[in-house]
């Protein structure tokens, strides 16, 4: 009771402290694409876009590598190598995001941008999402560093799910001749509300992230298809620009930022539920 | 259920009340250490002083939490601590709100020189490049696109400019850094002050940006012919490229102590009374044009006396004595003409 009246609190007081920008923009705040700080100008679609996107490319990434990693650790291998393997995946959920974000900019980027992004555009660069400058930093960036960081959250909770998965029915499948390939499946299948509910957790974590993200994805806001130009995230123009805002609007604005932030985390936990619901539902 | 919440509640509320009376009657008998809190930039030597200053009296427990330029006005401004730091001075409006609020007046006193330096990656040229202030302006606006570009090429004769885009890298949260380097192109530019404009944060027209120092310089390290501005401290330390600009004079000057010296000596004539000076595209020989002073920010009435003694006294030891460790850590010390100006200031402190 006590969290949901903190939730609450918090939602109320980012609200209250963004009336001054709620006033002068309305709604037009969520779909203006300006950001003038000199101007006094604040719109939050780009950094509205831009967390929604890395995040969800993020999930995409990670989401079956994940998986795999589970049903790796937990059907195929044996006890002497899951251990070792998966306190190395733990240990990845343990580095500060900081220390993502460094190694993203001094070693990731410059990775991309002379390997991963000129691959891409050789094999898919007839889709708009991998065209355009090359810098190495950028949206695809961070949503390969999120990737990373979500992985080992989502992997640990499909593997306990799958552990949970009595023995029985795994022997049951075999018994009826099952290969083992469709025993796992049969045991996934089982277990899709479990690793979906993974899957909302490693998104959250994603919409939330601020510092490596905010060091690799180029700080720029704008909205344009190719995943390789520099984009912003909401909790990066926060993190960002709070500490030396002066103007009360340039202040309120980041609020509303963050009240939005708060918004788009909720409504993408509902859809995730609401997904989970009507996967399960039918089980 | 709901009762022992109350209770517990309740509890937590007559607690904490009780904490926050003893610390109130502790405070004045604790022997009154100073809190401050600011801009960054300055942070390791403002360390070094308080520490140093600490050997000499040993009363002089001071805290400085570098939290940004922003920060120390707001707090200096509620009056949470006793003294305040900013890279650039409070506006008209920031003193007068802060001398309303607390009836009292706020006074700037400069302690270091700091400047911000353009940096580069061009492979293949490892001389300093010359930038006019135009080429500057150009690049930043997205006008000028390349390298070779002639407003680049005619300031570097000697040099054969690559047929490259250029990379644009600007600092994307709210920084003192980023103040200087738009005043500077504020002034040498109308349409820089009237399109783009100067401020902590700006919305640059293209590039895009990093975070903090290091961020820039991750940018900037890494994308081949790129450009992007950092703290003079921070290229020394790194061993960055760095450009030398043209000056009010026509005279191409490279970043340094010594430059940045010279720019504040140069312009000490134009000082106003309350010592809030922009020195960025300061004229006369061997001075560095984006430069600026950092500043603490104290009230001139202090309340507690213990502390104004202590502030006082620490005052004129930096700018006497402190002054000379400002080199070794990467800081332009004060000229002479500034140090008299601010030790006149120091005597208004009273208590």
């Amino acid at each position: 009771m006590i969290i949901l009246a903190l939730v609450f609190y918090v939602a109320l007081e980012m609200f209250n402290d963004s009336a001054e920008s709620r006033d002068k923009f309305g709604f037009g705040f969520i779909f203006s694409s300006e950001w003038n700080p000199v101007k006094e100008d604040f719109g939050a679609l780009p950094f509205i876009y831009g967390t929604i996107v890395s995040s969800i490319v993020a999930l995409l990434i990670s989401l079956p590598v994940s998986i795999g990693v589970a049903v790796f650790l937990s059907e195929i291998v044996h006890k002497s190598v899951r251990t070792p393997i998966s306190f190395l995946i733990e240990i990845l959920a343990a580095i500060p995001s900081i220390i993502y974000g460094f190694w993203g900019i001094f070693v990731f980027a410059p990775f991309m941008r002379t390997t991963i992004q000129p691959m891409l555009e050789s094999t898919l660069g007839f889709l708009p999402f991998f065209q355009g400058n090359m810098y190495g930093t950028g949206l695809l960036t961070a949503s390969i560093i999120l990737a990373i960081m979500i992985t080992p959250i989502i992997s640990a909770i499909t593997r306990d799910v799958l552990k949970a998965i009595p023995k029985s029915q795994r022997e049951a499948a075999y018994a009826l001749g099952a290969t083992k390939w469709e025993a796992i499946k049969m045991a996934l299948l089982n277990a899709r509300s479990g690793i979906l509910g993974g899957a909302v957790l490693g998104l959250g974590r994603a919409i939330g992230e601020t510092m490596a993200v905010t060091m690799v994805i180029g700080n720029k806001a704008q909205i344009v298809a190719s995943l390789f130009e520099p984009a912003y995230s909401m909790a990066s123009v926060i993190a960002n620009e709070f500490a030396e805002a002066s103007g009360s609007l340039h202040i309120s604005s980041l609020i509303e930022v963050g009240f939005i932030l708060f918004g788009v985390t909720f409504i993408i936990n509902s859809l995730a539920r609401l997904l989970i619901y009507s996967v399960t539902r039918n089980a | 259920m709901i009762r022992i919440i109350t209770v517990l509640l309740l509890a937590v509320t007559l607690i904490s009340c009780g904490e926050k009376k003893d610390v109130s009657v502790k405070k004045p008998s604790s022997g009154g250490q100073l809190n401050g809190a600011g801009a960054t930039f300055p942070y390791p030597i403002y360390s070094k002083w308080f520490n140093e200053y600490a050997k000499i009296n040993p009363e002089a427990k001071i805290n400085y939490q570098s939290i940004g330029s922003g920060g120390g006005i707001k707090q200096i401004t509620e009056g949470t601590v006793d003294f305040g730091a900013s890279d650039s001075p409070m506006s008209n409006e920031e003193i007068e709100k802060a001398d309303t609020k607390n009836n009292n007046k706020i006074i700037h006193f400069p302690t270091v020189i700091g400047s911000v330096v353009i940096t580069y990656n061009i492979p293949g040229i490892d001389k300093n490049i010359n930038l006019s202030p135009e080429a500057i302006v150009g690049i930043y606006m997205g006008t000028i696109k390349k390298w070779n570009d002639p407003l680049i090429q005619k300031e570097n004769a000697d040099t054969k400019m690559p047929d490259k885009d250029i990379i644009v890298c600007y600092r994307t949260d709210g920084s003192g850094t980023t103040y200087v380097l738009t005043d500077y192109l504020g002034k040498v530019s109308d349409k820089w002050k009237s399109e783009i404009g100067v401020a902590k944060d700006v919305k640059f027209p293209v590039g895009q940006g990093g975070k903090g120092n290091e961020g820039v310089t991750g940018l900037v390290k890494q994308l081949e012919y790129s450009i992007g501005y950092v703290e003079l401290v921070y290229a020394l330390q790194n061993n960055l490229k760095y450009a030398n600009i043209k000056n009010k004079d026509g005279e191409f000057v490279s970043p340094s102590l010594e430059s940045l010296t010279n720019a504040a000596d140069q312009s000490i004539n134009e000082m106003p009374e309350d010592l809030r000076q922009s020195i960025t595209n300061a004229g006369g020989k061997g001075s560095y044009p984006i430069s600026s002073y950092t500043y603490l920010l104290i009230y001139e009435n202090q309340t507690d006396a213990f502390k104004g003694k202590i502030l006082k006294e620490f005052l004129v030891w930096a700018l006497n004595d402190g002054e000379k460790f400002a080199k070794d850590l990467g800081y332009a010390p004060l000229p002479p003409t500034v140090v008299a100006k601010a030790l006149e200031k120091v005597n208004k402190i009273k208590y």
